[in-house]
């Protein structure tokens, strides 16, 4: 990033949809979907004279979120209004938190190319979502009309603002994977982006390098997918520095990614000048929290990201690299740590001066063969199919029994590749697909010392050009091995027969 | 402290409140007559002093996360000014 | 037999031994209602065919020889701005003229439980703004004692239907003194109670913080036995207090030999009409035959309590009514081309020019720049308010005063003047910002217009309150006066 002119200065607010059950101050169902208005009651739907009473799953989530992003959790805490109005907002003001946040004074630790960086977390807060609206005619831009759906207004979210210290869009996208995993980790949220229960907010800057005041900042509003985010940002940093290049001015608005178009949008009119005029909301009362509760909803912390990636490196000694990927999600690491399971990689019984179970020579070689497997092909496979890996068709145990015929020779690896798409398309476990299509590696030497005579003979020619001493000769023979065993030969054997017959003649 | 007619018209904006001349011209009379009583506050010295939103010092009050039937949503849109199948219709946005 | 002249508790007995049906009260009181209502116009909407249904109920439950409650059968009616399901509750605004609840308030759930007939729903103030009943948007209620007076407010029509005997009780709701003011002009029993006693959900919210539902009466055991049904902790409600609600019939007919009764001073100065200060003077005599001690106190931030009221309770309001933007129920202005036109068009067409007036304040001392010196100032004056109620009931059992420091007005005479009409609220807006129970009784006539007596407690101390009430009302019977309506 020295090439470019200019600092990033970005700092992002995360909106989290919580994994609760019923809705943030009535009993209405937080299932996504449904038919339009019909996760919706009275209370949710803001009719005259009804009141909210806080669901206490909420707060417990986002404790746990705060802690684990290691927040300091507020003893005194409250609930204000942010008043606007807006068709999505059945209140005209939405419940949030102000002045008096659950959680605050958090970080957490990302890796990028450059290495590893803390980003500061500013503040957690409760809030209730808004509606969606539909508008007439497609876009909003070209609405004629608009058609408005409750059903998500009241979904309980937390809203997780960092300082801004982020500097580059590689470093946004990691902080925002990191959150997202250490939220799914937690169960705090499912983080389904396509479905708009995680998405972020970003305030973007410049300034010339070496200055200490911040730029005129933009808002960025509603990115909910990572590839948006980038996009997005991407093209926001660019047009600032135009701007500024030139000589211009940056104006202090809020702006929208328009995807179709691939710009961001000014959302600024005459009426758009906010003035929320929080105040605390009279209809909820305050929450204490005691040090016991904060104790309890720490102690029920699971492992997080951080804490699971330093064990695979020191228990199974995998790469940082490879670690980080599989620990950015909850799910593929769930899957890495099963197929361990499952493969009898047994961490030692006696903790190292880290306080790490090692595994051993054996048991880590294991383990990286099966973070190759998923970082690799599997990888590629459920990307390609739009699904995660707790919804991966090979299933842990069936991985292991592909490396275990591996390791045993039983198939060659190149059988291997054909055997793990037929997994995955099938379900079936690798032991069944070798025997079903007959792919047991041939080792015996008395056949494959047969077969590779038989083709030497018929190809004295190449014979010849072996003699001349053109190596390329000893490939097309291994070729016609493999042809004429179905790639079932063990490649050793064929290679240490095949050079033996070569001599020979 | 007084109140302009540019600051009522700039309330009435974010009210949501379409005002007539007249109507900002007796709400500046109204609001500033109403303002100037207040300012008597400002003899208090309250510097030491918490301020009161609630009058019964209640802290804590849950529900649990259990879910409960919503309401059908005929009933929901019953009273749209405008309803299009099952959704509240309103004019454009932007 | 006058049935619509009697208490509850009487006509309960009535029903019990027989020598009336459920059906029969409440014929007697639509009988009434069609006499005096073109005079009093007290109702907004009349829900015969419900009452009547509701007492065949009843009456087939006497015969059954089943046992009945103190309120069964007992016909009620309801100000208009507590929501009724199926029934329209329109906050006698335009901008709710056809708004139709799907769900009811949990009083109402309550009175429902309870077996009490429902006659209607009753005119107010728009929204509950106002001291007069004048700022209806349909039309003003009558004072029954003279109809060129108003009835007070913002429940008018609450107060009125009672004296008037177009209702047994019925209930209103109480922001700065929109019980017991209208209470006091009509002549009959309205209590606010403790802020947290009765769930406020299906109320339709003015400002959330001073906002109470109570009682309004013939006499004090009858204000006891709707407590008895209406009070509670309602899960509904965060602020709806979980302690231990009493039987507030209780306490009774005990004396109240020896309580120390305060009497501030700054509650009996300028602005009381000398008809009213009479009234009260006597009325303390009154309390010292009954073995009482009155003293003057003081309540010496008495003077803020009205700007502390007009700054929080219309940023409350500003914020609360907000949600009255013509999307999903409620008033939608014609011709409006997008959404902001649309809300800001609905808004000044819906709403009354009190109402705008308070959102206007409220927006005002909510917005920007403005919250510290407006807004969290009131709040932390509030506390002061509160403090001196707290130390006044170190020393006395209860804090007695006039509910208004005037009669009952004519039409017309405070309209101009925002500011005059909000003075009249000054000796009950104390009781809301503190969170203390308030009761209005009648004291006394003054030129042939009743003078309502104020009782204030300690929190949750209604059942005294009552009590205190109780012997006051044995011992001077101006309960047992109505006026002279369409005869």
């Amino acid at each position: 990033m020295q090439e470019f002119e200019f600092e990033i200065v970005m700092g992002l607010e995360i909106h989290s949809e919580l994994a609760t059950k019923s809705k943030i101050f009535c009993g209405c169902t937080t299932e996504f979907g449904g038919e339009q208005n019909t996760h919706v009651c009275p209370v949710c739907l803001g009719l005259p004279g009804v009141l909210p009473v806080l669901n206490r799953q909420v707060v417990e989530y986002a404790m746990t979120a705060g802690l684990a992003l290691n927040c300091t959790i507020a003893e005194f805490s409250k609930f204000d209004r942010k008043n606007y109005f807006y068709p999505d907002l059945p209140k005209a003001y939405q419940t949030s938190q102000y002045d008096l946040p659950i959680a605050e004074k958090g970080w957490v630790d990302i890796t990028t190319s450059q290495g590893t960086k803390r980003i500061g977390i500013t503040r957690v807060h409760m809030e209730e979502d808004a509606g969606k609206l539909v508008h007439g005619g497609g876009t909003l831009a070209g609405a004629g009309y608009s058609l408005a759906d409750y059903n998500r207004t009241a979904v309980p979210l937390i809203e997780i603002v960092s300082e801004p210290d982020i500097r580059s869009v590689e470093e946004a996208i990691a902080y925002m994977e990191h959150v997202k995993a250490i939220l799914e980790y937690t169960g705090v949220s499912d983080c389904k982006m396509e479905q708009g229960s995680l998405r972020c907010d970003a305030n973007i800057s410049l300034r010339p390098w070496g200055q200490k005041e911040f730029g005129v900042r933009s808002e960025l509003k509603n990115m909910n997918s990572f590839k948006t985010l980038q996009k997005a940002l991407e093209y926001e940093i660019e047009r600032q520095a135009e701007i500024l290049r030139d000589g211009g001015v940056v104006v202090q608005e809020t702006r929208m990614w328009d995807d179709a178009k691939g710009v961001t949008i000014s959302l600024r009119s005459k009426e758009e000048a906010h003035d929320y005029r929080y105040f605390p909301e009279p209809d909820l009362v305050p929450i204490i929290i005691s040090r016991e509760w904060v104790d309890r909803v720490r102690a029920a912390l699971p492992e997080l990201p951080e804490a699971r990636h330093e064990r695979l490196v020191a228990a199974y000694g995998l790469p940082s690299y490879d670690a980080g990927i599989i620990t950015d999600s909850k799910a593929m690491a769930d899957y890495f740590d099963a197929a361990c399971r499952h493969y009898g990689i047994e961490p030692s019984p006696i903790a190292d001066d880290d306080g790490y179970r090692q595994a051993d020579q054996q048991g880590k070689d294991r383990a990286k063969q099966i973070s190759n497997y998923m970082m690799g092909e599997l990888t590629r496979l459920v990307k390609e199919d739009g699904k995660g890996f707790e919804d991966c068709p090979i299933s842990p145990e069936n991985l292991v029994g592909l490396l275990q015929l591996l390791e045993a020779g039983t198939i060659s690896s190149k059988i291997a590749k054909t055997v793990f798409e037929t997994m995955y398309a099938t379900g079936k476990e690798a032991k069944v697909i070798v025997e079903e299509k007959g792919l047991v590696q041939i080792s015996d030497e008395g056949a494959i010392a047969k077969i590779v005579a038989e083709i030497v003979d018929k190809n004295p020619n190449v014979v010849a050009d072996y003699k001349a001493g053109k190596e390329k000769a000893v490939g097309f023979f291994v070729g016609q091995i493999m042809k004429a065993t179905k790639g079932k030969a063990n490649p050793g054997v064929v290679n240490q027969l095949l050079k033996a017959e070569l001599d020979r003649r | 402290m007084s109140l302009t007619k540019a600051e009522v018209e700039h309330v009435a904006m974010l009210a949501r409140l379409a005002l007539t001349d007249d109507e900002v011209a007796m709400y500046t009379t109204q609001l500033n007559a109403i303002l100037d009583y207040a300012q008597r506050l400002e003899a208090l010295d309250t510097s030491a002093v918490a301020p009161t939103a609630h009058v019964f010092p209640l802290h804590n009050v849950f529900r649990d996360d259990v879910v409960r039937p919503s309401m059908e949503q005929a009933k929901i849109v019953a009273n749209a000014p405008e309803e299009e199948d099952g959704f509240f219709r309103v004019p454009r946005i932007v | 037999m006058k049935l619509f002249a009697k208490p509850a508790h009487e006509l309960h007995g009535l029903l019990v031994q027989k020598e009336i049906t459920a059906t029969e009260l409440v014929e007697a009181h639509l009988g009434r209602i069609d006499t005096v209502e073109p005079q009093v116009q007290a109702y907004m909407t009349r829900t015969a065919e419900a009452a009547l249904a509701e007492a065949q109920r009843v009456d087939a439950k006497v015969a059954a020889g089943e046992a009945i409650g103190p309120l069964e059968g007992i016909p009620m009616a309801l100000k208009d701005n507590l929501c009724t399901d199926g029934i329209k509750t329109t906050c006698s605004s335009k901008m709710l003229h056809n708004f139709v609840p799907p769900y009811d308030a949990t009083v109402v759930k309550k009175l429902k439980e309870a077996g009490a007939p429902l006659l209607g729903k009753l005119n107010m103030d728009e929204f509950a703004m106002g001291s007069s009943t004048e700022n209806s948007h349909f039309f003003p209620t009558k004072n029954p004692w003279d109809l060129n007076c108003v009835p007070g407010g913002s429940s008018g029509g609450a107060a009125a239907a009672v004296a008037a005997g177009e209702a047994v009780f019925s209930l209103g709701s109480d922001t700065g003194g929109s019980i017991r003011q209208p209470a006091a002009f009509c002549g009959v029993v309205g209590m606010k109670p403790t802020y947290g006693a009765v769930s406020r959900y299906g109320l339709v919210a003015f400002a959330s913080s001073l906002d109470q539902i109570g009682p309004f009466t013939r006499d004090v055991r009858d204000c006891a036995l709707v407590m008895n049904a209406i009070a509670g902790h309602d899960p509904l409600d965060s602020t709806s207090a979980p302690v231990a609600y009493p039987d507030y019939t209780a306490l009774l007919g005990q004396s109240i030999k020896g309580w120390k009764i305060g009497v501030p001073k700054e509650y009996m100065g300028e602005g009381l009409e000398p008809g009213v200060a009479a009234v009260i003077d006597k009325a303390l005599q009154v309390f010292c035959d009954l073995g009482a001690e009155v003293q003057e106190c003081t309540l010496p931030h008495t003077e803020y309590a009205l700007p502390v009221y007009y700054l929080i309770a219309p940023a409350e309001a500003s914020s609360n009514l907000a949600r009255y933007d013509g999307v999903r129920y409620g008033y939608r202005a014609e011709g409006a081309d997008d959404i902001v036109e649309m809300f800001k068009k609905t808004r000044a067409e819906g709403f009354g020019a009190e109402v705008k007036r308070r959102i206007m304040l409220g927006t005002y001392a909510l917005s920007s720049g403005y919250y510290d010196a407006y807004y969290l100032k009131a709040q932390k004056v509030r506390t002061l308010i509160k403090q001196d109620f707290d130390q006044a009931f170190e020393r006395f059992d209860l804090i007695l005063s006039p509910t208004s420091p005037t009669v009952a007005f004519p039409f017309g005479s405070r309209t101009d003047n925002p500011l005059a009409m909000y003075l009249s609220d000054v000796c009950t807006l104390s009781a809301n910002l503190a969170g203390i129970p308030g009761l209005s009784i009648n004291g006394g006539f003054a030129g042939g217009m009743p003078v309502g007596l104020q009782l204030m407690g300690k929190a949750f101390d209604e059942p005294r309150l009552l009590q205190a009430a109780y012997a006051f009302e044995q011992e001077t019977g101006y309960h047992r006066q109505m006026p002279q309506l369409g005869e």
